[in-house]
């Protein structure tokens, strides 16, 4: 028995390694000043997908959402041994939020009807552990969050340990499953060396319009399309060419996407700066300890 | 989505386990008292379960509940997100609360974003604190009042950034165990019953529990925003019940120094410093804490010290931004006091426009 998985692997700031201003004006995180890294849960979703197909068949697709330098990641996931991948891009889905994320990732997930999807627990950026959730629930595929072993896929149904605040509980379920990925599950494998230097030209359509507009001032449109055509045809010749799909690719409402499909609105930013207050003394008494509590309360240290 | 209703309840997710009542929505209780009273509405309690869930109905209003919404069903005995999601889900249809307060929980963290995916509304997730304002969108003319303001760190703790969901309500957020101010029950508070049918019979729960087990909950010292520390002034293992209670009021971990352990007052799970767990919480309250370099190591980086002594030559006070010099039985109670009535002023005021 084989079965297919998709992976969704986000492209990440590393936000140990923030350096100047890390969000933009409309409040959406400035990544043109930040090192991309591959979001670090996501790799270990990769590697459980990975034992899956290296222990019962199938093949491990990955689909990632962004800009085109996002294929990064893909070619990433497929150093590591994911057997293809899809690059979303779209300046429709800028600015989406986890609802609108989810939804355009249910459109790609849907045309790829996998048995299981994985998707890491949670990304280091926004830190909000709910795209995984949501996919699942636009996909109606049945959701294991916080999945830290996955104990046995056998007759299409899946046997995995989740990690809860409380304990852990042991569950099963027939597929077609969505599972977000702890990163205590397993330890991800290196990149392949050997893959690394067969796909290191692995390129996707959105990024050879990208190189092509930077290398050379293209007359009209159809001269730079016949262009890219030309480039694209090449890599698929050589097996080096990364699916792309737009929001019509996949059949996506644009109104769902991006900032107009985004319920969530970011109203501001603040960075964290705690000011040094002076070394002060209260009396022990009901006035003195009350005065303290009220300064602790108008700095917002106490909320 | 569900219409924007303005005398919707603000409402808050009852998590309990086999009857236990869990933190989060005790806290959450008290928070969302606060909205609910500055927006003139009702504070309701979602308790979901199997049988037996009803005596927890009186906990709830004893905590400030005004209406508890209780669903009872087989289906909903153990957790999974199915069966949730679909009640919940119903629930906000059929009842229209304008805000739905979720603790970040396991649980709570794997219901939420189901149920606002379903209801096609917006979600901020892990605030650590919650407000309401008016909010004016960039390049338009309307504004729209008092929606609700979800604060939450984001790019690994940077920055904080102020989320609103303005539109498609219900405003749901789930929030940061540990971060509110627990109230203090009044039994008096009786909560209007509101029985709702579960409606499940179509559904089979598609996971299927094979085993499960609870397990001792370690501190979490390093994720908490305050930290209140007892050392050997505490002076008994009774008197450390003080440290405990100060830090369910604030919302706050508990800690400890050497001297704490080795006297027995507490489990050395609970050590701060060099050979414990290291810290930087935005308060740090140091209660009977002399200051030892082994100590401050661990947690000099917090960034505010309030150190409360009997020793006025202490050297935690040299380090400690405010300190008191005092008895810290009577100190502590005071403290508490304090707290209670400035969580209830801090509801009255508007801190931000």
């Amino acid at each position: 028995m084989n079965y297919h998985s998709v992976v969704c692997v986000k492209q990440v700031p590393d936000t140990n390694r923030i350096t100047g201003n890390p969000m933009k004006d409309d409040g959406t995180v400035n990544r043109a000043a930040l090192e991309a890294i591959a979001n670090p849960d996501d790799m270990h979703a990769l590697e459980a997908a990975l034992e899956i197909r290296d222990h019962h068949g199938g093949s491990v697709s990955v689909i990632t959402m962004g800009p085109p330098r996002a294929a990064e990641v893909l070619r990433e996931a497929l150093y590591r041994g994911a057997d293809d991948g899809y690059l979303i891009s779209d300046e429709r889905a800028a600015g989406s939020d986890t609802l609108a994320t989810s939804y355009v990732l249910a459109c790609a997930v849907k045309k790829l009807s996998p048995d299981m999807v994985f998707c890491g627990r949670r990304t280091i950026d926004g830190d909000n552990a709910q795209v995984g959730p949501q996919l699942a629930e636009k996909t109606e595929l049945t959701l294991i969050t916080y999945v830290d072993s996955l104990v046995a896929v056998e007759d299409r149904t899946v046997t995995a340990r989740r990690d809860l605040d409380t304990g852990w509980e042991l569950v099963a379920a027939e597929l077609p499953v969505l599972m977000t990925v702890a990163h205590t599950a397993n330890t991800p494998r290196p990149p392949s060396v050997k893959r690394m230097m067969k796909l290191k030209k692995a390129r996707s359509r959105p990024e050879i319009v990208e190189k092509l507009m930077r290398d050379a001032d293209w007359p009209d449109k159809t001269s730079l399309k016949t262009a890219v055509d030309r480039r694209a045809a090449e890599l698929e010749k050589h097996g080096l060419l990364i699916q792309s799909w737009t929001l019509d690719d996949i059949g996506a409402k644009p109104g769902r996407c991006g900032l107009r499909g985004s319920p969530t609105k970011i109203h501001r930013v603040q960075s964290i700066v705690f000011t040094a207050a002076e070394q002060k003394r209260f009396r022990n008494d009901e006035a003195g300890v009350s005065e303290l509590i009220g300064l602790l309360i108008k700095d917002h240290t106490i909320r | 989505m569900i219409e924007r209703y303005r005398q919707g309840d603000v409402w808050v997710f009852a998590e309990e386990d086999n009857g236990r009542l869990f933190d989060a929505p005790i806290e959450l209780m008290g928070k969302g008292r606060e909205l609910a009273d500055e927006l003139g509405v009702s504070l309701g309690a979602v308790l979901l379960g199997g049988r037996g869930t009803e005596e927890l109905v009186n906990r709830l209003g004893a905590y400030g509940a005004d209406k508890v919404y209780l669903v009872e069903d087989a289906k909903l005995r153990h957790y999974q997100t199915a069966p949730y999601r679909k009640v919940m889900a119903d629930l906000c249809n059929r009842f229209k609360p304008q805000i739905v307060l979720f603790g970040a929980t396991s649980k709570g963290r794997d219901l939420a974003p189901s149920v606002a995916s379903a209801l096609g509304c917006g979600l901020a997730a892990d605030c650590t604190d919650l407000r309401i304002g008016d909010y004016q969108p960039k390049r338009s003319s309307k504004v729209y009042n008092k929606v609700l303001f979800q604060i939450r760190p984001m790019l690994g703790g940077n920055v904080i950034a102020t989320v609103v969901n303005y539109k498609s309500w219900p405003q749901m957020a789930t929030v940061r165990e540990g971060v509110m101010v627990m109230p203090a029950p009044n039994a008096h508070n009786k909560p209007e019953l509101i029985r709702y049918d579960a409606g499940l019979e179509g559904l089979v729960p598609p996971l299927r529990i094979v085993e499960s087990r609870g397990q001792k909950k370690t501190p979490d010292l390093q994720g908490a925003r305050v930290v209140v520390a007892g050392g050997a002034g505490v002076g008994t293992r009774e008197n450390f019940k003080l440290i405990w209670e100060l830090a369910n009021c604030i919302g706050g971990a508990v800690g400890c120094s050497r001297a704490a352990v080795d006297l027995g007052f507490i489990d050395k799970d609970y050590l701060i410093g060099q050979t414990g767990t290291p810290i930087r919480p935005a308060l740090y309250i140091a209660c009977g804490i002399s200051g030892a370099d082994q100590h401050r190591a661990g947690m000099e980086e917090s960034a505010r010290v309030v150190a409360i002594n009997i020793d006025p030559q202490a050297p935690i006070f040299s380090f400690a931004d405010y300190g008191i010099v005092g008895d810290l039985t009577e100190v502590i109670p005071r403290m508490i006091k304090a707290i209670r009535a400035g969580a209830r002023v801090e509801s009255l005021g508007k801190r931000l426009k």
